[in-house]
């Protein structure tokens, strides 16, 4: 592998607001990465179990495990990380706590630290991606890409910024040590957070708020995605014509079916152009916008590996050489 | 199977003996809008004094309730006709504020303010929007200016926060945990750390590490100001949820027919029912209109039939993008009948996607109209 001038983002975060369906987006870009040998972690953090679903697989928990075969032959493992473990983890390993981790938790003081230091809550989990995202196995990275499922529009900023969440933190020992390299790598191009939009007014206008925030904050903004666009054939067409095409495909035709076929057809046809709309908008952003169909049947396993096949291209640019 | 009952909105928010509507579900299934539909009808169709109680309304929508002014008492909306509808939008840590200057005596409050600790709880713990949303309740509805509070839960990242958050929150603030941080740190009673013993010495040596000397003496602080006023701070959230469970109230689980919005709306239900909350109906949002009566198979063989004279042939494009229409709102309809399987006995309204974004007081009274079957 040779250096070059632009890293290949290893750690994706996967934001949007509630219903633009990040999982599935999420979901399908681990899938994408996944190319011939190579290993891709899927990461979700809320304890939501919206991975698993999709993956027609077990719910998950904090160990990882293989999920499912990648587009090409790689492969994909999932977990669900909680901030708890992740405390218990991290003091295992900086102060040997051996059995007395266990007490700690018992008393219910693992959770009322991550409790009363929300930001310490947030350096756990990011903290853990980024270990995952930098671990070597014999002599090669255990993971080519880490893609994590991340909390929503409004609250990704404040998830992702753990300098400044981190300021009550102690500044210093191994967590503020450990706070400074996770920011490192979040604000770096070893990073891209995407954004996920449905064609709509208000989950546009959070993207472009978010892309905002974003920007201000210095963390990396990669791939604007427009899901759940819907397709339709633009033609000229009146209800005339409708009638005696109906006619000549042996439907006989009442009223009620051609001018419900009419509304239906006009709206469509208004969706398209509104669609292009936010398409522009987006782009004005200066991102690369990804387009990911409506699957009409809802997304399944099959739906997730037809949304991986649409946005490979668009990662095949970056995917690194050797 | 079964039929599914229909939820009569009408006869809901015309019934004098409700109160509170409570709109439940997870984020980006319509919530605020229809929350803020149900309260206009209400105050229009029915006459009725109204407040809507938001969380975080999109800006526009904010616009035309005149919400944006901040002050975190409820203003009147203008332009109603008929009754009265009031709006305001939730400021969590202005609420937190008032709980506390409500419950201590000046100089104590401004100790408080000043603790980094209460800064850090009262605008960053997840629990507290939901905390401060039950208060905010209580508060209106001990004023008994309104015949009807329409609530609009916190945008949580699951339904369940609503019922779990302030209970999370009393428990983090007399916790035995936050006990024993004041104990054991100098100045405190010594008594509480010698009845925890070593583990306590594990905890405090450890934490100060992690977290930093200075936030467990803040957390010492905090607790040491608030201790007299801990017992009305727990009971006030008690009274509020019980007053959840009186049959003055009604909740609503708000749902968009999406797997993971359907499931949340059963657990949700599920909860709502073990608490004893009394649950009127679901509304389910966002079924895909379908307007022609053909289905998707026989309009999907009429296009292909028309395309082997002529690949164009516009009317088989019409046909195709009807196809599409019936088979997401099959699939739409495969994923609903999940919540009706699991709760039959909740009634519902289904409600299609209007197409536009509701954004002024028109589009409400449109969207309210919808519902209502109107």
């Amino acid at each position: 592998m040779t250096a070059s001038a632009f890293p290949v983002p290893r750690l994706h975060i996967v934001t949007g607001k509630g219903g633009t369906g990040k999982t599935s987006v999420a979901a399908a870009l681990a899938l994408a990465l996944a190319g011939t040998g190579r290993r891709v972690l899927l990461v979700e953090v809320e304890g939501r179990q919206g991975i698993a679903p999709l993956f027609e697989a077990p719910s998950l928990g904090y160990e990882e495990r293989h999920l499912a075969a990648g587009l090409d032959g790689g492969e994909v493992f999932g977990q669900s990380v909680d901030a708890d473990e992740a405390l218990l983890d991290y003091l295992t390993m900086f102060y040997r706590l051996g059995s007395a981790g266990k007490v700690l938790q018992k008393f219910g003081a693992i959770d009322f630290a991550t409790t009363i230091a929300p930001g310490l809550r947030d350096i756990l989990l990011t903290g853990k991606l980024k270990e995952a995202a930098s671990r070597t196995e014999s002599g090669r990275m255990a993971y080519d890409a880490v893609v994590l499922d991340a909390p929503p529009t409004g609250r990704v900023v404040k998830f992702l910024n753990v300098t400044v969440e981190s300021g009550r933190l102690a500044k210093t020992g191994p967590i503020g040590k450990h706070s400074r390299s996770v920011a490192r790598m979040l604000h770096s191009s070893l990073t891209a957070v995407h954004v996920v939009t449905t064609p709509a007014a208000m989950p546009v206008q959070e993207t472009v708020d978010a892309y905002k925030e974003l920007m201000a904050a210095d963390l990396p903004v990669g791939q604007l995605v427009l899901n759940k666009v819907a397709g339709a054939k633009a033609v000229e067409v009146d209800a005339a014509q409708i009638r005696a095409g109906l006619e000549r495909a042996g439907l006989h035709p009442d009223d009620a079916l051609v001018s419900g076929l009419v509304e239906e057809y006009a709206a469509a046809r208004a969706e398209i152009e509104s669609v292009d709309a936010y398409r522009d908008r987006l782009e004005q952003l200066g991102r690369p916008v990804a387009e990911l169909p409506l699957l009409p049947e809802g997304v399944d396993l099959s739906g997730l590996y037809q949304l991986a096949r649409v946005l490979r291209p668009g990662i095949i640019g970056g995917r690194r050489n050797g | 199977m079964a039929e599914i009952p229909e939820l009569d909105i009408d006869a809901l928010l015309g019934d004098e003996g409700k109160h509170v509507i409570a709109c439940c579900g997870s984020g980006g299934v319509g919530k605020t809008t229809t929350a803020a539909a149900l309260a206009l009808r209400a105050a229009e169709v029915h006459g009725r004094r109204t407040v809507v109680l938001t969380i975080d309304p999109a800006r526009r929508l904010a616009q035309s309730l005149g919400m944006e002014a901040l002050g975190n008492v409820p203003k009147a909306v203008e332009a109603v006709r008929g009754g009265s509808l009031d709006a305001m939008m939730l400021d969590m840590k202005r609420t937190f504020d008032e709980v506390v200057a409500s419950h201590t005596t000046p100089e104590r409050a401004a100790e408080i303010f000043a603790n980094p600790f209460y800064q850090a709880v009262s605008s960053t713990f997840s629990g507290t929007q939901e905390y401060m949303a039950m208060e905010k309740l209580g508060q209106l509805r001990a004023t008994g200016q309104w015949d009807l509070i329409v609530l609009d839960t916190p945008p949580s990242r699951s339904a369940l926060d609503f019922l779990d958050a302030p209970a999370r929150l009393a428990r983090l603030l007399d916790g035995r945990v936050i006990r024993l941080l004041s104990a054991s740190t100098p100045g405190a009673r010594r008594s509480m750390l010698s009845l925890m013993g070593a583990s306590a010495a594990v905890f405090t040596r450890v934490f100060n590490k992690v977290l930093g000397g200075h936030l467990l003496t803040d957390v010492a602080e905090f607790t040491a100001s608030l201790e007299d006023t801990f017992g009305g701070f727990r009971k006030r959230a008690e009274a509020t949820f019980r007053a959840l469970q009186d049959d003055q109230t009604s909740f609503l689980v708000i749902a968009a027919p999406e797997p993971a919005a359907v499931g949340e709306a059963v657990y949700f239900t599920r909860r709502l029912t073990e608490e004893r909350m009394p649950l009127d109906g679901m509304i389910l949002n966002r079924l895909t209109p379908v307007a022609a009566d053909l289905t998707a198979e026989r309009a999907l063989g009429a296009a292909a039939a028309l395309e082997e004279s002529d690949a164009d042939d516009p009317v088989a494009a019409v046909l195709r993008t009807h196809a599409d229409l019936a088979r997401r709102r099959a699939a739409e309809e495969r994923v609903a009948a999940r919540y009706a399987a699991a709760c039959p006995e909740v009634p519902q309204r289904r409600l299609p996607s209007l197409g536009v974004e509701v954004v002024d007081l028109d589009d409400l009274r449109a969207f309210g109209a919808v519902a209502a079957g109107a």
